[in-house]
């Protein structure tokens, strides 16, 4: 394992890491928005370009590239909308960040808020994060009395009000424009792209939307300038970044690391190896959205670019491990109940194709499935994927489409012997679940 | 009757919608406190976008009477300056909202994948068994509602069950049983919270 000093999360074991003061005292609190202060806004987004990083949502697109595009000439307001509604399948790494280090985030809003000319950041918080947004809005009220937000902050002229916004159950809202939709106060349901919120956004009005992740990283960069950033990780993919581990390991939790830690060492040495030390059969790396690497591919640098060349993504970053008693079928029945219950049904197919991916993999879960099925399954999936208006099509055909290409033989067994043939104990303790 | 003059009538024939009405409810107006938050909390949206507080809003109704009424969304309309059609719409989207009365405690059983692996789907049966009733229901004493969610966010945590607004991470099927007893005697000082929140577990054990 290569030696890392975490840095977001390098004190959110301490009690009290929440604080103004701690963050004041240990972590150069508001030192970044203070230097930031003192340059022009666009030098801050040359800086974040510079540094290279990318959003830490999932998609990994360049921050400062996103920035640059918001709309500069216009009398509308700008605003800031940190997504903070986590709730990719397997991803608990903003959660950590908002509960243990919230002036880290409140900081990275007031400088983003700065860099694009905005005055308001919206944090838009999942329903069910609840005790961390009484957290988040303690410590945005301390802020607010040590002037770091309100009006003229640190007598630079720049005034930014930061406040939070409850979301209320919908793994939709975490996409940009459902975000957006949601924040308008209507259902969660993604927009028409283009025009793309930087051009027609919150309120029709340019918008930056980022995830918590991504902004906590602006201060850092700010203050230690943008080669130091690069420097951390591999080239194109500097930055520190937080993995989430779960599933059959040992340790389950959120580790800080470069980009350049495989996935064996983010599995064996920071999760502290597989669970009852079973052997493993395969890791989803990105949340449930991503496509499945097999043993051969644990040596890959958990990077953007090195996951998308073994074939999956790193999306959130959120590792799903799986040890060989893990019944492929029911891996993609579990998570297509979750894409079924979760479309928010504006598009045909992925409203339709996600009812009936679920249903006809409870039919093969429960030694029903026909030969046909098989086909069934793969052409509904491929007619999902690129014709919906958000991602989440693509994201919920993925796991029907990677365990079909990677683990076939399992779900013709299921068809031909009408039962899993998958012969291990912790699959039998597991009571089916009836298919609702 | 028949939508045309060749079609036999026959109710069973036709695809009701699934449409449920709220019900109506008794007369609903915000308490002063809660009217004075939503007050408040409008002031974060420009003067012309009221709308932007309607989770808000509904979570302030819900809080005041357990899940909402219809007289509740008209109240609701009536505070954001919208119809009631449309506030309707937008509880209906959302998973937190209830337009049925629900237990004192209402138990989110996680059950994606993470929490699935570490045995969420055992959770869930252990729990249907000690309150005698299936996900989606309330018990007779009004005490538990029982609902399988879909990701919580809590995945190292696996499995976690979301109480109202509080969390219990770790929950062993095992546990389940001294869970429910513990909620009814103890109330939700039997819940382990989040892990994160090290100085809410200070204060109650200082």
């Amino acid at each position: 394992m290569m030696s890392y000093a975490p840095i977001l999360t390098s004190h959110v074991g301490e009690p009290n890491s929440n604080s103004l003061d701690f963050y004041v005292k240990h972590q150069q609190g508001y030192e970044g928005l203070r230097k930031a202060l003192t340059q022009k806004p666009g030098d801050i987004i040359d800086q974040v370009k510079a540094s290279g990083l990318r959003g830490r949502g999932g998609a990994g697109f360049p921050t400062g590239l996103k920035w640059q595009f918001v709309l500069k000439d216009t009398p509308k307001p700008k605003y800031i909308c940190c997504n903070a509604d986590e709730s990719e399948p397997g991803t608990f790494k903003d959660h950590v960040l908002m509960e243990r280090n919230p002036h880290l985030l409140i900081e990275g809003c007031a400088i983003s808020a700065y860099a694009i000319g905005a005055e308001v950041a919206y944090i838009y918080i999942r329903g069910e994060f609840y005790h961390v947004q009484e957290v988040l809005e303690a410590e945005i009220e301390k802020a607010y009395v040590a002037g770091f937000l309100g009006k003229n902050i640190l007598g630079s002229g720049f005034d930014c009000d930061v406040y939070m916004h409850r979301g209320a159950g919908a793994y939709e809202a975490g996409e940009e424009t459902a975000l957006i939709e949601s924040l308008e106060g209507k259902r969660a349901q993604p927009r028409i792209k283009p025009p793309f919120p930087a051009v027609a956004g919150l309120y029709q009005c340019p918008t930056a939307v980022n995830n918590v992740e991504t902004l906590c990283n602006v201060p850092l960069i700010v203050l230690n300038g943008p080669e130091w950033f690069s420097g951390i990780g591999p080239e194109k993919n500097g930055g520190p970044k937080l993995f989430c581990v779960s599933g059959h390991v040992k340790k389950p939790g959120v580790y800080e690391a470069s980009m350049h830690t495989t996935l064996r060492e983010l599995i064996y040495d920071h999760a502290g190896g597989m669970l009852d030390d079973r052997p493993f059969k395969a890791i989803i790396p990105g949340g449930s959205s991503v496509p499945l690497l097999l043993p051969e591919h644990l040596d890959t640098p958990a990077s953007f670019d090195e996951i998308q060349k073994a074939g999956s993504m790193l999306g959130s970053a959120g590792l799903i491990v799986l040890n060989d008693s893990v019944c492929m079928v029911w891996l993609a029945m579990n998570l297509l109940h979750f894409y079924r219950h979760e479309s928010c049904g504006k598009c045909t197919p992925c409203r339709e194709g996600c009812d009936w991916l679920y249903k006809l993999l409870a039919r093969i879960e429960a030694g029903e499935g026909q030969p046909k099925d098989l086909d069934l399954l793969f052409g509904v999936s491929s007619n999902i994927v690129g014709k919906t208006l958000c991602a989440f099509g693509d994201a919920a055909a993925t796991p029907v489409l990677s365990t079909m290409k990677l683990f076939r033989a399992e779900y013709e067994a299921h068809v031909r012997e009408g039962r899993c043939t998958l012969t291990a104990d912790w699959r039998s303790a597991q009571p089916v679940m009836a298919a609702h | 009757m028949s939508f045309h003059p060749s079609m036999e009538y026959a109710a069973a024939k036709f695809h009701k919608s699934e449409r449920q009405l709220a019900e109506q409810g008794g007369d609903f107006v915000y308490t002063l406190e809660h009217q004075a938050k939503f007050d408040a909390n409008v002031k974060r949206y420009p003067a012309d976008q009221r709308k932007s507080a309607i989770l808000y809003a509904l979570y302030l109704a819900q809080r005041q009477e357990g899940y909402l009424t219809a007289a509740a969304m008209s109240h609701v309309a009536e505070q954001i300056g919208c119809t009631a059609a449309e506030v309707e719409d937008v509880v209906s989207y959302y998973t937190m909202f209830f337009t049925r009365p629900v237990g004192k405690y209402v138990l989110n059983v996680c059950r994606t994948l993470s929490c699935a692996l570490r045995g969420a789907e055992r959770v869930t049966a252990e729990l249907s068994a000690a309150l005698g009733i299936k996900p989606g229901e309330t018990d007779p004493t009004g005490t538990f509602t029982l609902i399988e969610v879909e990701c919580l966010g809590a995945c190292d945590r696996a499995p976690v069950v979301m109480v109202n607004d509080d969390w219990h991470e770790c929950l062993a099927p095992e546990d389940v049983r001294r869970l429910v007893d513990d909620l009814r005697t103890r109330g939700p000082a039997a819940l382990t919270g989040c892990y994160l929140h090290k100085e809410k577990a200070a204060e109650a054990t200082s």
